[in-house]
């Protein structure tokens, strides 16, 4: 089905947001990402940007200080969902301008917004910044 | 939102988790008292609150109320609430919560409304989280969204997506027939967004059934050209230059759903893109442009490998591969490590991949454990006779430094290797001592069994290991497993190095009891045997040798383990008995040849594949379908049925089914061999055995046919012929507890049964139906290795119409199919009547039925990944049966079918416990994927945390669902003509004979 989970994490292991698409109940979370986090942030630059567990594969990359980690099955193109990570990030930048981890922190429900414009049901629904921020850039207008 | 802001800003200033918790909790129960007085909470705090709600959930702290406010947001008439509402909603509950349905009407009212970003909002949320009743009320309207031509691109993507979610989860309800053509349609689309959106429908409709979609084939290959070509595709949906990268790679990944391409004007055109791809990626400096180029490049590669190309295209894709995995960047080397492994799978290019053999082996000192894994994965599977030696080697060294995560699976995968490929068996042995030694806690125990096997079979071997053992030894600090195999070696073969230094008797003895205080109960009782091997060998007789060998033995004679005290107590006395002692502890006979677990396991593996996209991994299923037992052509199996099949009508009954058991009974693959004969001996040779018409056991009983083949055969010669169908009659007491088991005109045998986790307690009845007593009753236990019975005495004699019980007591120590046997004989008069019956203590007696919900179920199945733990086959030759039936075939072994928990109703998932001693209680998970177009075949994966017990499970249930089509009666004519199936089908063969 594609993308499992995506996570927004800190250098310090906090999560900044968090969007799983399949349930997990909230213990298995907490599991998977100490588990997730502790593989991902102890892997330096040279280290590829995949990393196996349990049977997902995680595509992560970091941006400064915070981690960006997708969860996906083995049926994902894995720099696919690299560059949809940076894509993520680009869009991001546009709307808030040098995005940084308290932007998101602090506008958390934007950056869900713009989460669920690209990813449904863990598949991608669109990739043009343009699309993706129309929505919320009427709801900035509208208040 | 300010509160939000100061919120969220508050726990950031927390020091520690501690406060950070006393501050939620603070949160929780102010929103809490807010929710309850519903009074002045205006819409704004609402949202708020639930923002908070939603936050404090991601931070990982359980939010348990509060569900209602978020849901009745829904129903909120303007935007913000209602999208903070949606959001919240599909992030906090999932598609099982009650309230869920109370948003069930609005949610439609928005889906079929008029407005466009509320339609937009519903649709993301039944995407996400809708199940059963909104597939049941919303799928037509979402299907007709779909389609309209008035609805915009912007609804009409996140319909296709929630079509897709939909579909999935109940395909039962949506309805998608004739959906080819609108999805034909759909591809047509201009607009990338909606086209991206269908192409992932696509995808999932066409791994479901590619049959149905063939006409929508030309139309991937159009998006393919269209992007390729970046003909029109606007700027926004290029990638640094690159057309929507995400569009290019799923697009291939849809058309590796077909098996192939049929026209040749199609294919070219596909080629031309591919060829295309494959020659015209770069490397470029900016990362992403070379990354998203690599990510369509990586694609275009697997969909090379699915459709088999013309090898001149093979051979391209081998050297980009070689070239990726030489390269510095480490995704695109782990990724050309991956996709080699693939290509080994798909294509015989090992020759080729050899080539670069060098270089993986580089790749597993890699600092990251991502590169490391990947090239382990390769080298196994590029691994044969040719370079198994440096490979073996190469993982033996770096099982020295590996991190813990990995030496389970490395020492594994060179024991597999090393046992595979072995030039010669004084390697074999040097591989695997040299594992236990450096990882000996991830050895287990069948390794050092196959080790000792090996050595027992080859005498030339025998010195050698000896020695071997001998200098391992002598090291301090040994492992436990490397004791037990040296303690075993020594004691089996010291006496054959006893002229070197250091090997007397009285030398091998010292040293090994100088570890016996270190080592643990278990190993206790083999260095007891080792000395009472070393205790025989010494002759003539040292008296100072036997003195401390007895005094040993003595020691152990109080001990509070049974198993030592027992050998204590038999070897003490067994030593005394001088020459004697020579016959009884003699060298241990030779290991009747079996296949080895650990192949096994590893050719299970590989018909299971590694991550192939669906499409491949069943074409590869359907070649290894040898696995099924009905079409197996293994060499060496129908020799040993014909022996069995000659040997079974000659005159002295007794004598063969001895035969027959012994060389049948150790070898579950012969035992297999020969059920397929079973049957059809039944049929041939005794209309005399077996009541009622042959045929009929052919659709009730299958496998266990095989075993019964020895006791009707037995029976032909007996002068008293039971009353009852024995076959029909174990048949059903393996699904019930309590039954005849066996009668004939002077004797009725009841069984009772008891099955309490791994043990079991069965009684059986022995009946005389006589007015005269019956003599010489014997009833002996044959049991497999994996069952310990102990039947309690047996009276030899049964008074005239009475009934005497019997209790046999079952402990199950692994898992196993095979099954025991009761050898029961009396006389009556003159004649002596015996009969072998199998016993009911099957594997599904073992079994405690659980019942799974999704989420106890799904997260197990996921941990449960790959082969040997999980384990999949294409079954061919099921016999007839509608769901509903094999649904109650399962539930009657304690299968118990979980309804609706797969999405697809022609599949069936059941979940049960096993228990054995070794296992303990283990769940085992099943699913069964059915063809509704094609009943006789289904796909089967099994999964269990134990690798044996997978197995096994698998086997069994596949015994119970395919069916050995029923013979006719042997016609009276000449042999047929074919002479390859005459030599490949025994049963042919004896038919004509006859």
């Amino acid at each position: 089905m594609g993308i499992r989970f995506i996570l927004m994490v800190n250098k310090q292991g906090q999560t900044r947001l968090a969007q799983y698409y399949e349930y997990l109940t909230l213990e298995e979370r907490r599991t998977l990402e100490g588990e997730i986090v502790r593989k991902c942030l102890a892997r330096n630059e040279q280290q590829c940007s995949f990393v196996e567990h349990r049977t997902y594969k995680i595509v992560y990359r970091r941006y400064a200080s915070l981690f960006f980690l997708v969860g996906v099955d083995n049926e994902e193109n894995e720099l696919a969902i690299l560059e949809f990570i940076h894509l993520l990030v680009e869009t991001m930048d546009r709307h808030f301008g040098n995005v940084c981890e308290l932007d998101i922190m602090f506008h958390l429900e934007k950056a869900h917004f713009m989460l669920e414009e690209m990813v449904m049901n863990g598949c991608i629904v669109e990739t043009s910044k343009n699309n993706i921020l129309a929505p919320i850039q009427l709801m900035d207008k509208a208040s | 939102m300010r509160g939000l802001s100061v919120f969220i800003s508050e726990i950031r200033n927390c020091q520690n988790k501690e406060q950070e918790r006393l501050r939620v909790d603070k949160e929780l129960g102010h929103i809490r008292t807010r929710f309850k007085n519903e009074k002045g909470l205006t819409p704004y705090d609402k949202k708020k609150y639930v923002w908070k709600m939603l936050y404090i959930f991601m931070l990982g702290y359980d939010v348990d109320f509060g569900h209602m406010e978020a849901v009745s947001l829904i129903s909120a008439p303007k935007y913000p609430e209602k999208q903070v509402g949606y959001l919240v909603t599909s992030c906090l509950l999932n598609e099982n919560h009650d309230f869920l349905r109370l948003a069930i009407n609005t949610v439609r009212n928005d889906i079929i409304g008029r407005n466009e970003t509320f339609q937009c909002l519903a649709l993301t949320l039944v995407g996400n989280i809708g199940g059963r009743e909104f597939a049941e009320s919303l799928a037509p309207d979402v299907q007709k969204l779909l389609i309209s031509s008035s609805c915009r691109p912007l609804v009409k993507k996140k319909a296709a997506l929630c079509l897709l979610r939909l579909f999935r989860k109940n395909p039962d309800i949506v309805n998608v027939d004739g959906w080819s053509d609108r999805m034909a349609q759909l591809l047509d689309e201009r607009n990338l967004g909606v086209l991206t959106s269908s192409m992932s429908l696509f995808v999932s409709l066409v791994s479901n059934n590619h049959e149905a979609y063939w006409s929508c084939l030309p139309k991937c290959v159009r998006v393919l050209e269209r992007l390729a070509r970046n003909q029109d595709v606007p700027q926004e949906y290029t990638y640094y230059g690159i057309p929507s990268p995400w569009l290019q790679v799923k697009t291939m990944r849809a058309l590796q759903y077909f098996p192939t391409i049929e026209d040749p004007n199609i294919r070219r055109a596909l080629f031309d893109v591919l060829q295309r791809v494959l020659m015209g990626t770069d490397v470029v400096k900016n990362v992403n442009k070379n990354n998203a180029s690599h990510a369509v490049l990586f694609e275009a590669l697997a969909l090379v490998m699915h459709l088999d190309a013309e090898k001149e295209m093979m051979s391209q894709c081998v050297a980009l591969l070689g070239k990726f995995i030489a390269v510095r960047e480490p995704n695109i080397r782990y990724l050309g490590l991956e996709n080699m492994t693939r290509m080994l799978m798909v294509a015989d290019l090992q020759e080729i991949i050899k080539r670069h053999q060098a270089q993986i082996i580089t790749s597993l000192k890699d600092p990251d454990i991502s590169i490391r894994r990947r090239a382990l994965d390769l080298l196994y599977a590029m691994c044969d006779v040719s370079n198994a030696k440096d490979i073996v080697e190469e993982l033996l060294q770096y099982l020295e430094t590996a991190e813990f995560a990995m030496r389970e699976e490395l020492a594994l995968k060179a024991a597999i290797l090393a046992e595979k490929f072995a030039p010669d068996l004084s390697w074999y042995v040097d591989v695997i001592l040299q594992l236990i030694d450096k990882a000996g806690d991830f050895v287990g125990d069948d390794i050092w069994f196959r080790v000792v096997q090996f050595v027992t079979n080859n005498e030339d071997l025998q010195p050698y290991a000896a020695l071997k053992a001998r200098e391992y030894i002598d090291k301090p600090a040994i492992h436990e497993t490397m004791m037990k195999v040296s303690a075993y070696l020594l004691g089996e073969y010291s006496h054959l190095l006893a002229r070197r230094p250091g090997c007397s008797p009285k030398e091998i003895f010292g040293i090994i009891h100088e570890k016996l205080p270190t080592v643990s109960t278990p190993t206790i009782s083999i260095l007891l045997s080792t000395y009472a091997k070393i205790l025989m060998h010494s002759q003539p007789p040292d008296p100072e040798l036997q003195n401390q060998i007895w005094a040993t033995f003595s020691k152990y004679e109080t001990s509070i383990d049974a198993e030592i005290q027992q050998r204590a107590i038999e070897y003490f006395a067994l030593s005394k008995k001088g020459a004697a002692l020579m016959d009884i502890l003699a060298e241990m006979p030779k290991f009747p040849e079996r296949e080895s677990s650990l192949i096994k396991k590893a050719e299970d593996t590989e018909a299971d594949t590694a991550e192939l996209s669906a499409i491949k991994s069943r074409a590869q299923q359907q070649a290894s379908n040898a696995l099924v037992v009905t079409d197996q052509p293994a060499n060496d199996r129908p020799q040993v049925a014909q022996l069995a099949m000659v040997k079974i009508p000659s005159t002295n009954k007794m004598e063969n089914n001895h035969v027959d058991q012994e060389v049948t009974q150790p070898n579950g693959i012969i035992g297999e061999a020969e059920l397929q004969n079973g049957d059809i001996l039944g049929d041939l040779l005794s209309p005399l055995a077996i009541e009622g018409p042959p045929g009929v056991s052919g659709t009730e009983t299958l496998s266990e046919d095989g075993a019964l083949a020895l006791a009707p055969v037995g029976e032909q010669e007996n002068a008293v012929k039971p009353i009852v169908d024995i076959a029909e009659l174990f048949y059903a007491l393996c699904v019930k507890d309590s039954g005849v088991l066996y009668e004939d005109p002077y004797v009725q045998i009841g069984i009772k049964a008891e099955w309490r986790g791994h043990q079991g307690r069965l009684v059986l009845f022995l009946g005389n139906k006589t007015t005269s007593s019956l003599d010489s009753v014997h009833a002996v236990i044959l049991s497999p290795s994996h069952l310990k019975l102990v039947l309690s005495s047996v009276p030899e004699i049964i008074p005239p119409r009475s009934q005497v019980q019997c209790p046999l007591e079952v402990v199950n120590l692994h898992p196993s199919r095979d099954v025991a046997v009761l050898d029961f004989s009396y006389k009556f008069g003159t004649n002596l009547v015996d009969n072998k019956l199998r016993l009911p203590a099957v594997l599904n007696k073992f079994f405690q039925p659980i019942t799974l919900s999704a989420e106890e179920f799904f997260p197990q199945w996921r941990s449960l990944a790959a082969p040997p733990l999980k384990l999949q086959e294409v079954v061919r030759g099921v016999r007839a049966m509608t769901l509903g039936e094999m649904a109650n075939l399962l539930n009657s072994l304690r299968l118990i079918v979980s309804p609706g928990l797969d999405p697809n109703a022609n599949n069936i998932v059941a979940s049960t416990t096993f228990n054995s001693e070794t296992t303990r209680s283990m769940l085992c998970l099943v699913r069964i994927e059915t063809d509704p177009a094609d009943r006789t075949q289904l796909r089967m994966t099994v999964a269990s945390a134990d690798p044996t017990l997978t197995f096994e499970l698998k086997e069994f249930i596949k015994e119970q669902l395919i069916s050995i089509p029923s013979r006719p009666p042997v016609p009276q004519q000449p042999q047929p003509t074919t002479q390859p199936i005459l030599s490949s089908d025994p049963g042919a063969l004896l038919a004509g004979l006859l």
